[in-house]
């Protein structure tokens, strides 16, 4: 059991800078998932703290204890590759003990914590099979009870589910979780799937190009989004974004068509300011012309069975509604747009930051 | 097992045609052509051969001299092939690890297998000269103590290093490839369990390779018995007292020097049944112990 400390790390590959500048803090026991797009620096991250590869700048910490000069072997890391590296030549069960094996344990205790731990996920009647007679499903829990069997005090994950196919990346999910319940090492998950991020995590850190956006529970970065990158990332569909420029009074954006919505309590912008305005789709609902914040015409919609996505466009922009409700609508029809004030989210045009008040970013930060 | 099938067509059999000459030219037709001399008694000179059935066999086999070769053929076989697939593994091991220089040896190491047996056995010759080589500075601690003309075992073992030295860039490359194709998972899953490199080495990378392992050792007994001709041609010329008579090397000396046409063709189909034999038995006993994956 341990907390991690990650300062100020940075990471280079000879003049490509990777990584700058990432501050985190792990608490003991806690599932917290990197999200990020393929390349935005989350593998190296957790590489870092496995110490499979070298620290640039600033320091990592496990337990209290500065680890960046320490072998992987030292850390007290376990990890679950994305390929799951399992030894080819050795059956489930000598993978499972191998890190009992090169720590001297003798046989007799070796092989019943293996057998506990095989059957702790499922694994009991293919111990003696080799890693190629195995499905995809059953490879991953060899590779898991190789990282439970040691007793870690940090488990890493790096995407593990993302060969798996969708139900059975659904099931390991639920599996991984009941696992870390029943253990509570700390883990640290990386996966650029958001479904898997929003389900799995304590807490969420979004990444990008090197650095850390947004560090919050799920439904922090889900419903006050630090910038428009971690609004485009996490929801799904994703959240409609409608370019504008803030009004003289400083209380309305005013769309390319002419249309304004107010500006919600919480945020704020200068006169003349460009902004971008962030609805999810969930939040809005289809009215009648005429009524609602933003009038749109109706293109077409995708069926999902328990709910429809309306597909919508405000000028040449595009606007998604989720409903229940099965509407039957022709092509072209005008149609209003409702939502309440607190569904809005609006970010700076250049920066692409949220322009939530100082104050009710301050109550984010406290709820973190 | 996949296959293909394949329609027959002229232009196919056209492109086929060079290689398919090529191989009937230069082995089945000579090879043939000694199957049917080690059943006759060919005169030197020409001028028509008598047939003998199998007297050629048996002469050769009750010949001492052709066990003595034969003995030291499977001594060299098994020296050169120990010691060029070991040395050939602690390189490719060096290099994997990329140890300071690796660049320059990967490049380096492949130069002796593009060099030709006899100068192999000419550049050697330099090296174990009693009178002027680098071996010669142990004369001059030990007078008259080297000299590979004079000594048996000094002979072989010079045979065994040159030939070893010429198979090593062979294996070493299959060994490095080999070694790079494991994946970089596998070893790092190893470092999180707590295995050290030598650990790693013996519990993964090793049981891994033995694939190329087994190829490594049908090719080298293979080739250190047909291929050494040039290197005691020119390093010992089968001396002193036919110690490094090699059987190869024999069937030269037999058939070119002694005009014993048949009996040199008798001596190659032993030979070749010799290393048929040995593949066979490689591919049924040593093969079981592989993991391929």
């Amino acid at each position: 059991m341990a907390e991690i400390s990650i300062r100020n790390v940075a990471k280079t590959y000879g003049k490509t800078k990777i990584m700058d500048g990432v501050n985190l803090e792990i608490r003991n026991g806690e599932f917290v998932v990197i999200l990020g797009p393929s390349g935005c620096g989350k593998s190296t991250l957790l590489r870092l703290i496995a110490g499979l590869e070298e620290i640039t700048g600033g320091e990592i910490a496990i337990a209290g204890q500065v680890v960046n000069q320490l072998e992987p072997r030292e850390r007290g890391c376990a990890m679950v590759f994305q390929n799951y590296a399992l030894y080819p030549h050795m059956t489930v069960a000598e993978n499972i003990g191998y890190a009992l094996k090169v720590a001297g344990v003798a046989k007799a205790e070796r092989l019943a914590r293996v057998e506990a731990t095989a059957k702790s996920v499922g694994l009991s009647d293919f111990l003696d099979r080799k890693p190629g007679q195995l499905s995809g499903g059953q490879r991953q829990r060899v590779a898991m009870a190789r990282a439970i069997i040691r007793e870690p005090k940090v488990f890493l994950f790096d995407e593990p589910l993302s060969n798996l196919d969708a139900k059975l990346r659904v099931q390991m999910r639920h599996e991984i979780r009941r696992i870390h319940n029943q253990i509570k090492a700390t883990s640290v998950f990386v996966t650029h799937d958001q479904h898997e991020g929003m389900t799995l995590a304590d807490r969420l850190v979004i990444m990008n190009k090197g650095t850390i956006e947004q560090i919050g529970t799920p439904e922090e970065i889900y419903e006050h989004p630090a910038s428009l990158y971690v609004a485009g990332f996490v929801g799904s569909p994703a959240m409609n974004i409608l370019p504008g420029t803030v009004a003289g009074d400083g209380r309305s954006v005013l769309m390319a068509d002419g249309q304004a919505v107010a500006i919600p309590a919480g945020f704020k912008a200068e006169a003349g300011q460009l902004v971008q305005v962030g609805l999810r789709p969930e939040r809005l609902t289809l009215l009648p012309a005429g009524q609602g914040g933003l009038q749109a015409a109706f293109q077409f919609y995708e069926e999902l069975g328990s709910a429809r996505v309306y597909h919508l466009m405000i000028e040449d922009i595009p606007v998604c509604v989720v409903l229940d409700e099965k509407l039957t609508l022709t092509e072209g029809q005008r149609m209003g747009i409702g939502f309440a004030q607190a569904a809005l989210h609006v970010f700076d045009g250049a920066s692409g930051r949220s322009l939530t008040r100082p104050s009710a970013s301050r109550k984010v930060e406290e709820m973190a | 097992m996949r296959r293909a099938y394949f329609k027959f067509s002229w232009i196919a059999a056209a492109l086929l045609a060079p290689q398919l000459l090529i191989i009937f030219v230069f082995f089945y037709w000579p090879s043939a052509q000694a199957l049917y001399w080690a059943f006759t008694l060919e005169q030197p000179w020409g001028g028509g051969n008598t047939w003998v059935g199998f007297d050629n066999f048996r002469k050769v086999l009750s010949d001492p001299y052709y066990w003595g070769s034969v003995r030291v053929s499977v001594i060299y076989a098994l020296a050169t092939t120990v010691l060029a697939m070991g040395m050939a593994l602690t390189l490719a091991i060096f290099v994997d690890r990329q140890l300071a220089g690796y660049k320059a040896y990967r490049v380096a190491i492949i130069w002796p297998y593009a060099v030709a047996a006899p100068a192999v056995g000419l550049a050697f010759q330099f090296v174990f000269n009693p009178g002027a080589g680098i071996f010669s500075y142990i004369n001059t601690i030990a007078p008259g103590w080297w000299d590979l003309s004079k000594y048996p075992w000094q002979a072989v073992t010079a045979i065994v290093i040159a030939g070893a030295w010429k198979q090593v860039a062979y294996s070493f490359v299959f060994f490095l490839a080999a070694l790079q194709s494991i994946p970089r998972s596998l070893t790092e899953a190893a470092a999180m369990d707590g295995a050290r490199p030598l650990r790693r080495m013996i519990d993964l990378q090793l049981p891994l390779l033995t694939p190329t392992f087994f190829f490594l050792l049908v090719i080298n007994i293979t080739d250190s018995f047909t291929d050494s001709f040039g290197i005691v041609d020119t390093l010992t010329g089968g001396g002193p007292f036919r110690a490094t008579d090699l059987m190869v090397y024999k069937i030269y000396a037999d058939g070119f020097r002694g005009f014993d046409y048949s009996g040199a063709a008798a001596q190659s189909i032993i030979l070749m049944l010799l290393v048929m034999a040995l593949t066979f038995v490689q591919f049924r006993y040593v093969e079981r112990r592989v993991h391929y994956t």
